[in-house]
């Protein structure tokens, strides 16, 4: 206890270097803080974004995850109705799932007809009303909703979204009032034909058409409200082609150009009429949103343990599987915020050492007349190291009050900015507060440092012949 | 040897000699001396004669280039630094001619410091550092820190330091150096009345003839070797 009084009391013996040591820790901890809050709010962002869209965890018939997406319709879950209540019934999920639905994929073409446009898609059918509570989640608080985001009718089976830039390809601009959304270049969809498919025999797919027209010729035109419309092509389960009529509800930046090039979301009946046409309908996946990202190990485990018991021949998989780019950002962020935090901790490291090594020259006859008295060189040790811990104590504790301060700051001044992940520009909300394990993980780490950089120090004032410390003028 | 029997202190042809470079100089040389327990030896000779190196290899705080250092009968040349180190905790009581206390602490803690190596609880630590502040007259300096108290005072802490560990040998390095007369005589006849109440051994340095008479034993050193005390005057002993 005596070695910790005196080194807590030689701590502010000299204060201007000790506040310049602190200060040093208490900066470097500020930088790593909001470097590691913006870090956290961008990757909280991207996951609320991943979350809203494709939920926690996917569902999906044995094999899909490796061969299926090459052709959904054969991998259907074909009693998915019966798994949905399975999940709903159970005590354990149904504590962590906030929303279980069932999803359609497909690949085809989309035609806009007024346009004479084309262009290969993916779509996914879903349930409105439940994507609508999927978009919802905002679990971190950190991802305001989008007060443009408009929900889809359940009642409406025909009406989808349409990514904008797919609604650009198509010439789908003025019909949707898209601002910022150049025309469709005439002649560009006007190519001269190829040669080889121009060979090909004929075949005449106007009776598709003719179906899907039927269909829709008994619906009133009031129902659509002027959406324009496309007509869907796609493949059936069996191979047959299948074309539905799907009319644009709105269209909707997906933030990945590829993506928002060929997006659809439609009604999962449709989407299961385009794939399964008149046959028993299945779905590709079933999606679960958990009311926390934390319970996911657990709700996992939990529906594989249901799986084996039930004997289903299902597989279940995580956003981060599903989203590689997920996985991707994560470690290039990692890497980055160990990078910077290894520059801080150098100097940091620096700044300390010189401290230390000052406080020892200057207190070298105190140093020898201790050890006369009988300090052991433990104890002596001990207390420099107590000292440069304290330094880090006192500096990582201002660091985390001032970055804290600084964070609320930036959260209240009303700044928006657009995250690499997202598609356009939220509030910038820092989440430091919230993230209490780099709070905890900073602060200790750099307490550790300040001890392990008064180590050398400390070391030789441990081993200081006692005569020659006693004479030291 | 029977440590009960045997004197405080024996210094058996002990010689110390510094290196510098190629260059050796002679501090100490072939010094035999035996001081009986419960003495007030006093450690006299001009400056630069040896005093400051004899106690120092004394207080186990340098060790001799040959000869041997007894203290309460156990050969102290022989031990590693860790057996040292715990000598002077237990045994050896220490005053600097600069005092040397402990800057961020009171006087009271300062001298808790010297029991800092004793099995006590944090109250009887505290309780028997009282009593020597109380001894040494400064009961009311307790909480003051070293810079705030005067020369004297800051001796008396040092002296109450030295002592509350009740050790069985007190070196004193020319205490009375950096005080002025009047305060070094005080200082000087406190450690003798302690000295006298506890029954402790006392060696204490000092070129100031004005002491001589307060001691029980006197030793004479110059040019790092002892000399008879053929001419017992203060002039000749600093001749």
């Amino acid at each position: 206890m005596m070695g910790l009084r005196v080194a807590f009391r030689s701590v502010f013996r000299n204060g201007r270097r000790s506040t310049m040591t602190m200060l040093t820790v208490a900066v470097g901890g500020i930088a790593i803080l909001l470097i590691g809050a913006l870090i956290s709010h961008i990757m909280l962002d991207f996951q609320t974004s991943i979350v809203r869209r494709s939920g926690h965890l996917t569902i999906y018939k044995a094999g899909y995850f490796d061969f299926g997406s090459g052709n959904p319709a054969i991998y259907g879950i074909d009693d998915y109705k019966k798994t949905i209540q399975m999940i709903s019934d159970d005590p354990v999920l149904s504590r962590m799932v906030s929303v279980v639905t069932p999803i359609q994929l497909f690949f085809g073409i989309a035609g806009n007809e007024q346009a004479d446009t084309s262009k290969t898609i993916f779509g996914q059918g879903v349930v409105p009303s439940e994507r609508g509570r999927m978009r919802r989640w905002n679990d971190y608080g950190v991802s305001p909703l989008d007060p443009r985001d408009r929900p889809l009718p359940d009642d409406e089976v025909d009406v989808g979204i349409i990514g904008r830039g797919l609604a650009k390809i198509l010439g789908m601009c003025a019909d949707l009032q898209l601002p910022d959304c150049p025309e469709h270049p005439a002649d560009a969809s006007h190519a001269p034909p190829n040669p080889d498919v121009s060979a090909l025999p004929e075949r005449d797919f106007s009776n598709l058409t003719a179906q899907a027209d039927a269909q829709d010729a008994v619906k009133p035109d009031a129902l659509h409200q002027g959406f324009p419309r496309l007509d869907i092509l796609s493949a059936t389960a069996s191979g047959a082609p299948n074309v539905v009529n799907f009319y644009v509800h709105h269209a909707e930046g997906q933030g990945i150009k590829d993506y928002d090039d060929s997006f659809v979301i439609m009604n999962l009946k449709l989407a299961q009429n385009l794939v399964y046409g008149r046959g028993a309908h299945g779905a590709t996946g079933i999606v679960l949103q958990l009311t926390h990202t934390n319970q996911l190990d657990a709700a996992r485990d939990r529906l594989i343990s249901l799986f084996k018991q039930n004997k289903l021949d299902l597989e279940v998989h995580d956003y981060r599987e599903l989203t590689p780019l997920y996985r991707q950002v994560e470690g290039f962020f990692g890497f980055l915020f160990s990078f910077v935090a290894l520059i801080i901790g150098i100097v940091a490291l620096f700044t300390i050492i010189n401290t230390m090594t000052m406080n020892v020259m200057e207190r070298t006859t105190e140093i020898g007349a201790m050890r006369a008295l009988g300090a052991t060189r433990e104890s002596v040790r001990r207390q420099f190291v107590y000292e440069g811990a304290l330094l880090g104590v006192f500096g990582a504790t201002l660091g985390i009050a001032l970055a804290m301060l600084i964070v609320f700051a930036i959260n209240h001044s009303g700044m928006t900015w657009t995250p690499p992940t997202a598609a356009g520009r939220i509030p910038l909300q820092l989440y430091l507060l919230g993230n209490l394990k780099m709070l905890v993980g900073v602060w200790l780490g750099l307490v550790a440092l300040a001890a392990i950089a008064s180590l050398a120090p400390a070391n030789r004032a441990a081993k200081m012949p006692i005569i020659d410390a006693l004479r030291h003028v | 040897m029977n440590t009960q029997n045997a004197p405080a202190l024996k210094l058996e042809n002990v010689t110390k000699i510094y290196k510098t470079g190629a260059i050796g100089v002679t501090a100490i040389q072939s010094v035999n001396l035996t001081i009986p327990r419960s003495k007030f030896t006093m450690l006299v000779g001009p400056s630069g004669s040896g005093k400051t190196t004899l106690l120092n290899l004394i207080g186990c705080i340098d060790t001799p280039t040959s000869g041997a250092v007894w203290i309460d009968g156990v050969d102290a040349s022989k031990m590693k630094e860790r057996h040292l180190t715990d000598l002077r905790a237990r045994k050896i009581g220490f005053i600097f001619q600069n005092f040397n206390l402990i800057p961020v602490l009171s006087a009271l803690e300062n001298v808790e410091f010297g029991l800092a190596r004793k099995a006590l609880s944090s109250a009887k630590r505290r309780r028997a550092a009282e009593e020597s502040l109380e001894a040494v007259g400064l009961q009311d300096r307790r909480s003051q820190r070293p810079n705030q108290l005067s020369g004297g005072e800051k001796q008396r802490v040092a002296i109450a330091r030295a002592l509350v560990k009740q050790p069985s040998l007190v070196l004193a390095d020319e205490p009375t150096a950096n005080l002025d007369t009047h305060t070094g005589a005080a200082v000087v006849d406190l450690m003798r009345k302690m000295q006298e109440e506890i029954q402790t051994t006392f060696v204490f340095s000092t070129h100031d003839t004005h002491l001589i008479e307060r001691a029980d034993e006197l030793v004479s050193i110059r040019d790092g070797m002892l000399v008879e005390n053929s001419d017992a005057s203060p002039e000749g002993m600093l001749a």
